[in-house]
């Protein structure tokens, strides 16, 4: 039982590394555009590095028909777009501060994340 | 689908340095095409590889070149050519709902699989015979089952496992996460039972395959039913982008051509005959008619419009056959405007979705660590079979909860919401507008323009020597010519219905909240309020009571001096819309306190307030003391909504808690208010303000609902109850309520599409 117990505890935490501590490696820009691929619950990829102060365009190439992928909102932004099936939907984001501005669908079960830093 | 992924591939990875543009290539139909066109995009500058895929249609081409010359060189080739990224509005819908229709039939065809398998298991499992593996041939069929519901699985719960996966690889957590693990410790459990059964004390030798089949073909037919409402919930949408016609009738060179609506140019003469749409915005050069821009803002009446009047795209052409020049096409039509403030709007969230935010962010791992927990439970303190208990327990901990019933609560009524208020003519800029116009205690309303007409005309010349009424017209009209204020406009027009020709002002100079002074014909002239005159020790006891009694009148009486001395008393009225009265009681019956603010003078302040029923005002108010006012009422913790036409009163709009412009007609000042009246009337403030209280209450209902739902299940699918009452949630029934919690918060905020305005 104890055993049990201790690898049940083990998973508890290995859960709270997984999702929620562990930071994942993001995918800089350096100015061109980058393609998020929109498919199977997932922004492909979810962690996007900008500078600061500079212009991007993000593309999202949505391959998946399910409704839940249909838009992507940044909330901090006050941008949402309609993501059809099977185009490059560009999407234009301003000059941006230094800080974290998530992106969702609307039902925040995809999730991608865009750290902006000053270079 | 390979086809697709194959060209995501291709987008995923842009050259570091240069762009990747991709193109549509309407009517490439051979192999012989794609050498064509790929050599035509070849030889633009700035082109280093162009490839097409005819198979998708589209051409997918590097380097640092312009959209323009890319579509110009394929259409040279003889090929028709658009950017992808450029889609209609239309088009995007169409493909939409093809991917929507697509996805339904999957989902439903998937769900008749799983239960196929599921139903004849539970029915079995109910009703006559025991699913423990305890002899050879309970093992044998089981195995085979086993088998079965793994291919089910794979036909119908493929893109739950695929989901989870990716997630999980992407150290995120979706409700596929919660089914997958659900259905696949079930389903891991019943096999190692089935393969291993010595290794699982006798009571626990159960097999759960009827719950994972049941499982996954109840989510499916939840999805599916949730795919159908939700449809529901972006119709005032569609309605909105199905106003756009396809094509145009473009007179081009004297010859009439019939042309798709984005091919039509700046400056083009658009044809439309009686009962055809407008595809464009523009002004008419040729032609009387009578337009139904009832769709665009909700005014019932048809509108006149004759040479040079302003029509819009989307509206309907009654009577007459017209000629009009487009004056904004593509995006920049009023209608293109309207369609992306609506859908900007109905994506966003008002504040009270940000606590479900949050709860949404953290929630799957939450559960993940109960459902491990309530397990751990079991096994140390639950009766015997433990292990069957513990497995039960934790299966049904995955999969009763839903944070999709939570995620959809805000943005499924905010959808509803804005698009209700849209067919209203109400278009309200984002969710913070929406949740802040159901607070609103108080309306500041604008006199003029706002609870008037704006157009004012002149009642009355009162004299007080021996000049005509023309000599001062002329004079006042001469003056008020270089001025932009309404008043001074309805004085030049007065002396123009006169046949009054004005003469060259000098030293021109407005004063603000008082008048304007200049020279005219060698006389010093003074015209403007009361203000006006005493700050000039111009004496105005001879008219004082002529000019109260004007007041009362709801008039505005205006000085006029000529060389310091009183000459006139110009009494302007501008009449009061024809629905203020009855929109301003409508807004005192939803409880809101009404104030209006004029610069006009108290008489007349009065007399108009008390004509349309408001009991509070603020009179003789300079352009800059308006905000003041607002922020006095804010100060005094009201939740103030100003309205105003967005001339001068843009700071008022600003710091008001929700700011309403209001437009004439379809000039909507879009970008200038929290929330924009696209029809003159004051209707549209009740109808802004129910609409929004309306949504607010369905998505506090969602909420309640969704937290409640998931605050209550989760303990429940734990085995709450189980010391109390002996009761265990069933894993199958738990999948039920979660597939129906969804659909059950979708069709609450599809209710409110039936709400109707207490005017209505």
């Amino acid at each position: 039982m104890i055993i049990i117990n201790i690898s049940g505890l083990l998973l508890i935490a290995l859960i709270v590394w997984w999702f929620w501590l562990h930071k994942p490696e993001a995918v800089t820009s350096d100015g061109a555009q980058i393609t998020i691929k929109v498919a199977d619950g997932i922004y492909e990829p979810a962690q996007i590095s900008l500078a600061a102060g500079v212009q991007t365009t993000l593309g999202f190439f949505r391959t998946d028909e399910s409704p839940c992928s249909a838009v992507v909102v940044f909330p901090d932004l006050d941008i949402s777009e309609d993501l059809p099936v099977g185009t490059l939907k560009e999407v234009l984001l301003p000059e941006l501060e230094a800080g974290e501005y998530p992106f969702t669908c609307q039902m925040q079960m995809y999730r991608g994340n865009l750290v902006v830093r000053n270079r | 689908m390979k086809k697709l992924d194959a060209q995501a591939m291709r987008a995923e990875k842009p050259s570091d340095s240069d762009r990747t543009t991709y193109l549509r290539v309407l009517d490439a139909s051979c192999a012989s095409c794609v050498s064509k066109i790929e050599s035509a995009l070849n030889r633009v500058a700035g082109v280093e590889v162009a490839s097409m895929n005819l198979a998708q249609g589209t051409a997918s081409v590097t380097g640092n070149t312009d959209v323009e010359a890319l579509v110009q060189a394929i259409e040279s080739a003889g090929y028709s050519a658009e950017h992808l990224s450029n889609h209609s509005d239309q088009e995007a819908l169409e493909e939409n709902d093809r991917a929507e229709r697509t996805y339904y039939k999957r989902l439903i065809k998937e769900m008749w699989i799983a239960l196929a398998l599921g139903v004849p298991l539970m029915i079995y499992g109910l009703f006559i015979g025991e699913m423990t593996v305890n002899t050879v041939f309970e093992r044998s069929a089981w195995l085979v089952v086993g088998l079965a519901t793994l291919a089910v699985m794979y036909w119908s719960g493929r893109h739950f496992y695929i989901g989870a996966w990716k997630s999980f690889t992407n150290h995120s957590a979706s409700m596929d996460t919660l089914i997958a693990l659900g259905t696949g410790t079930a389903w891991i459990y019943s096999m190692f039972v089935v393969l291993f059964p010595s290794l699982v004390p006798d009571m626990a030798r159960h097999v759960y395959f009827e719950a994972t089949a049941m499982i996954i073909g109840l989510i499916n037919l939840g999805l599916a039913l949730e795919i159908g409402a939700r449809g529901k919930t972006s119709e005032a949408i569609k309605r909105l982008i199905g106003l756009q016609p396809k094509m145009a009738s473009v007179v081009r060179d004297g010859q009439e051509l019939d042309v798709p609506i984005e091919g039509v140019r700046l400056n083009d003469r658009v044809r439309v005959r009686p009962g055809e749409k407008l595809p464009v915005d523009g002004t008419v050069i040729e032609g009387t008619t009578s337009i139904d821009e009832s769709m665009l803002t909700g005014e019932p009446m048809p509108v006149e419009k004759k040479s040079g009047d302003e029509v819009v795209a989307g509206t309907i052409n009654k009577s007459g056959s017209i000629v009009f020049e487009a004056t904004r096409v593509g995006k920049d039509t009023a209608l293109a405007q309207i369609i992306d403030m609506v859908k900007r709007a109905q994506n966003s969230k008002p504040p009270i979705g940000r606590l479900a935010d949050i709860i949404s962010a953290y929630f799957v791992p939450a559960v993940m660590i109960i459902a491990v927990l309530s397990a751990l439970i079991w096994l140390n303190f639950g009766p015997e079979p433990r292990l069957a208990f513990a497995i039960v327990c934790a299966t049904t901990v995955l999969i009763i909860a839903c944070p999709c019933a939570l995620g959809l609560a805000t943005p499924m009524s905010v959808m509803v919401g804005v698009g209700k208020a849209a067919e209203a003519g109400v278009l309200i800029r984002n969710g913070e507008a929406l949740q802040t116009a159901s607070k609103i205690t108080t309306m500041v309303l604008d006199k003029t323009g706002t609870i008037t007409l704006g157009q004012p005309k002149v009642t009355e010349i009162v004299l007080t020597g021996s000049e005509s009424e023309e000599h001062v017209l002329m004079l006042a009209a001469s003056l008020e010519s270089g001025s932009e204020h309404p008043l001074a406009l309805s004085i030049v027009e007065s002396a123009k219905e006169r046949g009054i020709v004005t003469e060259k002002v000098e030293a021109f100079e407005a004063i603000a909240g008082h008048g304007v002074r200049g020279s005219v014909l060698n006389h010093e002239l003074l015209f403007g309020n009361e203000r006006l005159m005493l700050e000039h020790n111009i004496d105005v006891g001879p008219l004082v009571t002529k000019s109260q009694a004007i007041a009362e009148h709801a008039q505005t009486p205006m000085y006029f001096s000529m060389d310091g001395e009183l000459a006139a008393i110009i009494a302007v009225e501008d009449p009061i819309k024809d629905d203020s009265i009855s929109a301003i009681s409508r807004l005192k019956e939803d409880r809101v306190r009404v104030v209006m603010l004029t610069g006009d003078n108290r008489a007349t302040a009065k007399a108009v307030a008390e004509k349309v029923g408001i009991d509070e005002f603020f009179a003789e108010v300079l352009p800059e003391q308006k905000s003041e006012k607002v922020a006095e009422l804010q100060a005094k913790g009201e939740i103030v909504g100003m309205t105003g036409d967005g001339i001068n009163d843009a700071p008022a709009l600003a710091l008001a808690d929700v700011g309403f412009a209001i437009g004439t007609g379809t000039d909507v000042a879009i970008e200038s208010a929290d929330i924009t009246l696209m029809r003159g009337s004051l209707h549209g403030l009740a109808d802004a303000i129910e609409v929004s209280k309306v949504t607010l209450k369905n998505i506090k209902q969602n909420l309640v609902g969704a937290f409640i739902y998931n605050v209550a299940g989760i303990p429940v699918a734990a085995g709450i109850l189980y010391p109390f009452i002996g009761v265990l949630l069933n894993p199958v029934i738990a999948g039920a309520a979660m597939a129906f919690s969804s659909l059950t918060v979708v069709t609450n905020a599809n209710r409110l599409r039936l709400f109707k305005t207490s005017k209505a």
